[in-house]
């Protein structure tokens, strides 16, 4: 029942998943074919939110609601990030729609896209069958 | 109430996802991510003793409530808080993709590529299937999505994040401008 929260959490991000059009095939190509500010406006505010309350967490220590000490894992480089980001830019660009929005299109009714998530839990497992033959 | 059934602009849009970044941190130290569901999924239902999906899953499952919670949170929007009108892309891309074979405007989606009339078709296969096939495996190797890396990650200054995100927007650009008109006409 303590995960009820993470729950809300995302059907905040999906509401505005759907109300921003963020899940719209159309948006990733405008995007895409430098034709609208749209998804960079989104994309790039919401990092800036992001930043600012990260350095606001760090600066001021603000613990967690149950007192915890706030830990965000550093990421370390390996060439996935390059190859995988590749793989994975290709792939958003057919389909118009990263993990977040795939969810977000299959709750607005597009249940065919319940195919392309299949797929990419597919792609996934076949990225952990092959892992180590990647190179990292 | 026109306020909210309209498309929402960008400038209320982003730095809302953005405030999800602080609230997973301080509802629970999580970090913002959607990609590893994926992973939870593959090591919840199919692990098949491959190591990458030996892990306890369950310690991880806020992540799949999270997305059960974007599930809903398409349908409420969808079904609650939206006009229905088609979205309102720039002339010129409209242009180029009806140039290009699209023919269906009227929805987020274009009809005519995905449907399940389409998915046996070689094009409606590539777009969907192969599509996502890309997205799962790609989004993995890179250790993250838009969420993970773009956002959780160069929020909180992570280079290889920044290195990811500039390799996601090549691989767009390349589809886009490289692959796509041809995979349109199929």
């Amino acid at each position: 029942m303590r995960n009820i929260k993470y729950l809300f959490a995302g059907l905040l991000f999906g509401i505005v998943l759907v109300k921003s059009e963020v899940i719209s095939w159309f948006r990733i190509q405008e995007m895409f074919r430098l034709q609208s500010f749209h998804m960079y406006g989104i994309i790039g505010s919401a990092i800036i939110v992001g930043m600012i309350s990260v350095m606001i967490i760090k600066r001021y220590k603000i613990k967690t609601l149950t007192g915890d000490a706030i830990v965000i894992p550093d990421k370390k480089f390996s060439w996935g990030n390059v190859y995988g980001g590749l793989i994975f830019g290709l792939g958003w660009a057919i389909t118009g729609a990263c993990p977040g929005p795939l969810f977000a299109q299959i709750g607005s009714g597009f249940l065919v896209t319940s195919v392309t998530l299949l797929s990419a839990i597919l792609g996934t497992w076949v990225y952990g069958l092959l892992r180590e033959k990647l190179q990292h | 109430m026109d306020l909210i059934t309209q498309p929402w602009p960008w400038y209320v849009a982003g730095p809302l996802i953005g405030l999800i970044v602080p609230a997973l941190l301080i509802i629970g130290n999580k970090t913002f991510g959607i990609s590893s569901s994926l992973r939870h999924i593959c090591a919840a239902c199919i692990p098949a003793n491959i190591s990458f999906f030996k892990y306890d899953w369950k310690k991880e499952s806020w992540n799949l409530f999270f997305v059960a919670g974007i599930v809903l949170g398409g349908f409420i929007s969808a079904e609650f808080l939206s006009a229905n009108h088609p979205v309102d892309i720039n002339p010129q891309t409209h242009a180029v993709l009806r140039q290009q074979g699209v023919k269906d405007f009227n929805g987020l989606l274009p009809k005519d590529v995905f449907s399940f009339d389409q998915l046996l078709t070689l094009r409606g296969f590539i777009f969907m299937v192969i599509g996502g096939f890309l997205v799962g495996f790609g989004t993995r190797y890179a250790g993250g999505c838009t969420s993970g890396h773009a956002i959780m990650g160069i929020s909180n200054l992570q280079g290889p994040s920044l290195v990811a995100t500039c390799c996601f927007m090549a691989g767009g650009f390349i589809m886009t401008w490289f692959i796509l008109p041809y995979l349109l006409h199929l």
